[in-house]
């Protein structure tokens, strides 16, 4: 039996979708079988990041509305073997998909997958419902900035209502140049207000624009800081204890990075 | 005076420490924001422990939160009526 891991944040636009698909491949790419399910209904985009939305034929809402067989809408990523994305439906109507259909969906993919990641829709209405209903754990990611860490806080109670206990946190888009001049919040002043675990911690990176402009995730990016925090978070998810990476480092991301990878100058 | 503060060292305080002492003021007053359900529950039950020590007004009890600048307060009004004699 799986496990089913919701991603969201509340806000918008802090890397909910990027994390889902980076979590995903990283996750296969050490060899476990992965679902990825999109339920930003009328708003999908976890196809385009994954490089994968050309090959849409069936979506969430067919299956839930019994249109073709679940097995029928999955879409099998070419780069892994036990890779997977459930697209969310563009066209239809957010009401069409209920939290219990979710539940059974949810009970269905993970007796088939060890990990069912599930892409939350902004907000915290019926989308949100419906991508937690049928979770069992909650990784909620936030960006250092003021609005996205009261949204997280507004989150994290809603899980708990939810009886989503424990979720874990992912700081997105960290710049150590700002945290070091004072003018950024660090690890330590968010994971003090939001009282969480935390999961880990994504460096801003220009490899995460150029690796979606390609449909590639960064976490195949074996030269890029973000994609080996995102492989580090694949491994924490699996039970594995990696250490966080420093990254208030005195000679910064980049060559802290490649001295702790081996990596040339 | 700003001239002498600055001349004297006196920082201005980061960017980040504005930030984080904004967010603690804020979310003191979202975890504060509780539905009026729940309020009314937690008015019934403090009704019931106060009313087996003295007879109160039911009808003119108050209960509500009230948030200024830096801190959250429950604010229950209960109009005594008899303090039981044991």
């Amino acid at each position: 039996m799986g496990e089913v891991f919701v991603i969201t944040s509340g806000k918008g636009g802090v890397g909910k979708t990027t994390t889902s698909a980076n979590i995903g491949t990283g996750l296969a790419s050490i060899g476990k079988t992965v679902v990825m399910v999109d339920t930003d209904i009328g708003l999908r985009n976890l196809d385009v990041v994954m490089g994968l939305e050309n090959r849409i034929v069936y979506d969430l809402v067919d299956v839930t509305q019994g249109n073709c067989r679940l097995k029928q809408a999955l879409i099998k990523d070419k780069r892994f073997e036990g890779l997977c994305l459930l697209p969310a439906a563009q066209t239809k109507d957010k009401s069409a998909v209920m939290p219990e259909q979710m539940k059974d969906l949810c009970l269905n993919l993970k007796n088939e997958f060890d990990y069912v990641i599930i892409d939350c829709p902004a907000g915290i209405e019926g989308g949100f419902k419906n991508a937690t209903a049928g979770a069992d754990k909650a990784i909620v990611v936030t960006t250092p900035e003021i609005a996205a860490v009261r949204d997280a806080d507004r989150i994290i109670g809603l899980l708990e209502a939810a009886e989503l206990r424990n979720p874990t946190l992912i700081i997105n888009r960290l710049r150590p140049d700002m945290v070091k001049k004072g003018d950024m919040m660090d690890i330590d002043d968010i994971i003090d207000i939001l009282a969480i675990k935390l999961l880990g911690v994504i460096p801003e990176d220009e490899a995460i624009v150029i690796s979606t402009n390609r449909g590639e995730p960064v976490a195949l990016d074996m030269n890029s800081s973000a994609g080996q925090a995102y492989r580090n978070i694949a491994k924490r998810l699996t039970g594995e204890d990696i250490p966080l990476i420093s990254w208030e480092a005195e000679e910064g991301i980049l060559g802290k990075l490649k001295k702790i990878f081996g990596f040339k100058e | 005076m700003d001239i002498f503060g600055k001349a004297a060292g006196k920082q201005e305080p980061s960017s980040k420490s504005i930030a984080k002492e904004r967010l603690r003021l804020v979310l003191v007053h979202d975890r504060a924001s509780i539905s009026p359900q729940l309020l009314e529950n937690l008015k019934e039950d403090l009704l019931k422990v106060i009313s087996s020590y003295m007879e109160i007004d039911e009808l003119g009890t108050e209960v509500t939160l009230n948030s200024n600048e830096s801190s959250v307060a429950l604010i229950a009004s209960i109009p005594v009526i008899k303090i039981n004699r044991i």
